[in-house]
């Protein structure tokens, strides 16, 4: 059985195929009730130097409705960080306080320097455009659930590949199974250089599509949000992110049982009236955050 | 035996020789180790060589390179060769490895890491050899290994 306890969930590099599905297991089990209140008597520090809404709240959402307490900031604003504070002297001071440290922060590598200085596992909220390691648990959870399984399914990641971290994670967790992946995003938002060395290291076939093209081969199409400040001009922005949005129309694109994930937020890229269609599933994967984040704070903390 | 060998650049009676350095890599050489360095520094550019096209040669009189200075060539021109000369003759032929981690050395491009906001010695993962190509430990960008990259001191 993988140990878990006293590890620091920072990247999915560091996790390895068994780690991911003991922790899918335990998840199911937390959400099928089969195992309760597995942080009782836990104390756990949210740090959240910078805004989240869904990571946030369902990690303290997964600590306060598993027996556990915790503490923290939701804003750097509340904490000394504004006084000029290093992080490190912030984690040498939160680590006497808590079993377990959840930290986001906006800039990269520091869930990895935190972990090396934390006394207590420090998991991983978001680092900068780096690393979302929870977000991916999820999204693989959610995906298990509605296919059983990875092996041999097509995944369409579309958007914006360059920047957004919950891509970056999935597609290295994806690479422990056999799939193929579709990127659909404009060229100037290509998933980053070192995930094609990366993918073709670990043997993962991909290929860049159009959703036209590749639409009933996915089972399923993860979307993300493309955002207009990652454009020079705002002409092209308008020129290529209306091809990257789902409605009512670009769904006949997919199978009846190709299912549409989003990490969330969305603004316009998947239009409100897909969400009464059956394969979208995006709100159910954000509510799978809360058993998944509850029992790897189980596992971290030795309490599963 | 007298050496009737000509000598485009002057033989050294104690010091370093590096050879073989691809042009137009041995300025880009020379400026990792001239810092803080008084020694004599005689500099070839554009040499023919059998191995590598046009090679350039930095000879350090009184100076041997320390493993510190082998691992920085390392990165930039692993092609190199390094000869270690004690009375005009080669009495070590250093073998130029590229190390698996890099501790120090060079730093992330990205400005954005955290080792370039807090005071952190940086850690690379070498993830290609020719090129060299490396992987930050922070931030897990990577980056082909440029000049510009290496730390001076």
């Amino acid at each position: 059985m993988p140990k878990f306890k006293g590890k620091s969930i920072v990247s999915l590099k560091d996790m390895e195929k068994k780690e991911i599905l003991h922790l899918m297991k335990k998840a199911e089990e937390v959400k099928s009730g089969k195992l309760t209140q597995v942080l009782k008597g836990k104390v756990i520090a949210s740090l959240f130097f910078e805004p989240s809404t869904r990571t946030r709240l369902s990690f303290e959402s997964a600590v306060l409705g598993q027996g556990g307490s915790v503490f923290g900031f939701a804003d750097p604003g509340a904490s000394s960080a504004k006084k000029g504070e290093t992080l490190s002297d912030t984690i040498k001071n939160v680590m006497g306080y808590c079993d377990a440290i959840v930290m986001r922060h906006f800039i990269e590598g520091a869930a990895r320097r935190a972990s090396e200085i934390s006394s207590v596992p420090v998991v991983n909220g978001g680092d900068g455009a780096n690393q979302h390691p929870t977000q991916t648990f999820l999204d693989l959870f959610t995906m298990l659930e509605k296919k059983g399984s990875l092996d041999g399914k097509v995944i369409g990641m579309m958007g914006d590949l360059k920047y957004g971290r919950t891509i970056h994670s999935l597609a290295m967790a994806l690479t422990h199974f056999d799939v193929k992946l579709h990127f659909i995003s404009p060229k100037e938002l290509n998933i980053p250089d070192h995930y094609y060395d990366y993918l073709k290291a670990k043997k993962i076939e991909y290929v860049h599509s159009t959703l036209e093209s590749c639409g009933k081969e996915l089972d399923f199409l993860y979307c993300t949000r493309i955002q207009k400040e990652r454009f020079y001009d705002p002409m092209e922005y308008e020129k290529v992110a209306g091809s990257y949005k789902i409605d009512k129309t670009s769904l006949e694109y997919l199978k009846p049982d190709t299912f549409i994930m989003h990490p969330l937020p969305r603004v316009d890229e998947i239009a409100v009236d897909v969400d009464d269609d059956p394969r979208a599933v995006y709100f159910e994967q954000a509510h799978n955050g809360v058993p998944v984040r509850a029992a790897l704070l189980g596992l971290v903390t030795g309490t599963i | 035996m007298p050496d009737n060998k000509q000598y485009k650049v002057f033989k050294i009676e104690q010091g370093t020789v590096i050879d073989h350095i691809p042009s137009p890599r041995g300025l880009a050489v020379f400026r990792l180790l001239s810092k803080n360095n008084n020694s004599l520094i005689s500099i070839g550019l554009n040499f023919d060589s059998k191995t590598v096209g046009k090679k350039d040669l930095i000879k350090f009189e009184g100076k041997i390179i320390s493993k510190k200075e082998t691992d920085k060539i390392a990165l930039i021109a692993p092609e190199a060769t390094i000869n270690i000369i004690k009375d005009f003759k080669v009495i070590e032929k250093r073998h130029i490895d590229i190390p698996s981690d890099i501790h120090g050395i060079i730093r992330c491009l990205n400005p954005n890491c955290i080792t370039n906001i807090e005071k952190i010695d940086t850690i690379f993962k070498v993830v290609e050899k020719k090129p060299v190509k490396v992987m930050c430990h922070y931030c897990e960008r990577t980056a082909e290994v440029k000049p510009d990259m290496i730390d001076k001191e």
